[in-house]
């Protein structure tokens, strides 16, 4: 993660700057903020707006949020799915990048390139993977059949198990590069002095990294559930229309029953919950930092 | 991590890191083979292979459409993920405070607002303004969405540039442009190089919105890819996904292999 800017700012000569304040530089802060200030929020408050005026004035969309089964159904599904994903995704995140930190620099490159190589891969393509995976006959059950341990394909995907490890397998390189980033920072000597102390390498680990490494952990687990609540693609391929989340739902909506009202509704408690979660999150690590860190290294 | 202690070979740490990691790559393994099934339908290719699926996607002048749509978009958001990000950071970086402390979180929102919202303002916005379906309408949504990867690298590159550096320039008799095009941009090249590289592949790998705000003038690979996918599944698919895990592997290693030249030089 990096350190913000704020050093370079510093000592008497920096308050000398900040009252020189050229127009220049300040039109070059200023006009992006114009740009987007049109061109994406006005769009973007224009639909949030909508919530409450579709198709008449006042907060009837919100009531369903107390009243409609479906859209209990919807939130259950997309709270759940994204619960499960985020807690799996953590654990298998942790493992990978505790193995990241204790492996020989070899081996930590073999690693890291697999971690990367999936994070650059089309969201899409690996959606498309899983299903030829785990389709009735995908490689998965032709290879148990072939074994002779099941006879009837395993129902593998258009459920929510489907659904769940498209999504672990998007959501890991998000959840393993923060995690890496904040256990490489943990002092390996602390584990070798609870060891010479007399700690077992069980009790070294929970009493000591485990503690240190929870920083990272938490960020990652903020981040991810970020991403599943708002997720489409994986769940609308994987779950073959039968475990919809929010997303779909909102998609639905406007394209086929054609409910603006109740899909804007949807889309700002989705955008109400990220914000917020994304608030939470920048308590505990910096937001887009281990993509800052790639500008930096390169 | 400094310090730690040496690792068995079959130690249950690496063993379980290592098939986290064969979970990982299981999806990018298994599309090579698929690609080279003689079958039209989705299969492990048995007892000979073929490459009938590779040859079908030249063949059907749809996928180079897409291929070329796909391009002029993703090059064109890049460009203009660079001038909002890169124009932001230099601003924010030279004014400081609370302005841009302020400012900077709605800068990122692109980023962080889940993409099935802005599609639908979009779809809504774009249609007022008669940008549906128009090559510029999906730019600027790619372009914005891409900006905040900019602003990230390319602060992270101000960060370790010298302030005065541009103070120097501008006593010397540096007008602000002169400085900003022959003093600070020069310095930042790879942070706009690491932020066009997000840019590009944000706009390359985006569908929703392009599923909302384009119909038939302009169709970008995912979107082609995405039929293919409702319909039935196709195994052209495949193929084009394997051309697509090379090429990333490729510029991922020519990547690597320019980033530790250059640390030989410094």
């Amino acid at each position: 993660m990096t350190v913000a800017a704020a050093p370079a700012m510093a000592g008497p000569e920096a308050r000398h700057t900040r009252r020189l304040r050229n127009p220049v530089f300040l039109g070059l802060l200023l006009a992006p903020c114009l740009f987007l200030g049109i061109f994406y929020f006005a769009p973007v408050a224009n639909v949030l707006v909508m919530s409450l005026t579709e198709p008449s004035v006042g907060l009837q969309n919100y009531r369903l949020l107390f009243e409609s089964g479906a859209i209990h159904r919807i939130l259950g599904n997309t709270l759940r799915v994204s619960s499960v994903t985020t807690v799996t995704t953590l654990l298998l995140g942790y493992i990978i990048a505790y193995g990241l930190v204790r492996v020989g620099p070899r081996e930590r490159n073999a690693l890291l390139f697999i971690v990367i190589a999936s994070f650059w891969i089309s969201a899409l393509i690996r959606a498309y993977a899983w299903v030829a995976i785990l389709q009735p006959n995908g490689l998965v059950n032709q290879a148990l059949m072939g074994m002779g341990l099941i006879e009837q394909p395993l129902r593998l995907v258009r459920n929510e198990l489907g659904v769940v490890i498209g999504m672990v397998h998007y959501m890991l390189p998000y959840a393993i590069l923060p995690m890496y980033a904040n256990m490489s920072g943990i002092d390996g000597r602390l584990m070798a002095a609870a060891r010479a102390l007399g700690a077992s390498r069980t009790k070294a680990f929970c009493w000591v990294f485990l503690p240190l490494s929870l920083p990272g952990l938490v960020g990652a687990g903020i981040l991810v559930m970020i991403f599943s609540l708002g997720f489409y693609i994986t769940p609308a391929i994987l779950g073959g229309g039968r475990v919809v989340m929010i997303a779909e739902y909102i998609s639905i909506q406007i394209s086929e029953t054609l409910q603006w009202g109740v899909a804007t509704m949807l889309a700002t408690v989705l955008v109400t919950a990220v914000v917020l979660m994304t608030i939470l999150m920048s308590r505990f690590m910096e937001v887009g930092g281990t993509i800052g860190a790639k500008g930096k290294k390169a | 991590m400094k310090g730690a202690m040496e690792l068995s070979a079959l130690s249950p740490v690496r063993v379980a890191a290592w098939a986290v990691a064969a979970f990982l790559a299981l999806p990018l393994l298994v599309m090579l083979p698929i690609s080279l099934t003689p079958h039209r339908y989705l299969s492990l290719p048995t007892d000979q292979l073929s490459l009938r699926h590779y040859a079908s996607l030249l063949e059907d002048p749809r996928w180079l459409a897409s291929l070329s749509d796909s391009l002029i978009v993703a090059v064109a958001a890049a460009v203009v993920a660079v001038m909002l990000g890169t124009s932001f950071a230099v601003g924010a970086w030279r004014i400081g405070g609370q302005t841009q402390r302020y400012l900077r979180p709605l800068m990122l929102s692109p980023m962080i607002v889940p993409p099935i919202v802005h599609s639908v303002a979009f779809y809504k916005g774009w249609a007022e303004i008669g940008l549906l379906d128009t090559y510029i309408g999906l730019i600027l949504v790619h372009g914005m969405k891409g900006a905040p990867f900019v602003i990230l690298t390319v602060g992270a590159a101000l960060a370790n540039l010298d302030v005065r550096t541009e103070q120097a320039a501008r006593s010397l008799g540096a007008g602000p442009f002169r400085a900003l095009f022959w003093v600070i941009l020069p310095q930042v090249r790879p942070g706009i190089a690491a932020g066009a590289t997000f840019a590009f592949f944000i706009s390359w790998d985006e569908i929703i919105v392009a599923l909302f705000i384009t119909m038939r003038a302009v169709y970008t690979l995912p979107r082609r890819i995405w039929d293919g996918l409702s319909d039935n599944i196709d195994p052209a698919i495949a193929a084009l996904g394997t051309l697509m895990i090379l090429a990333t592997i490729v510029l991922m290693l020519m990547n690597a292999g320019l980033a530790s030249r250059a640390k030989h030089k410094s």
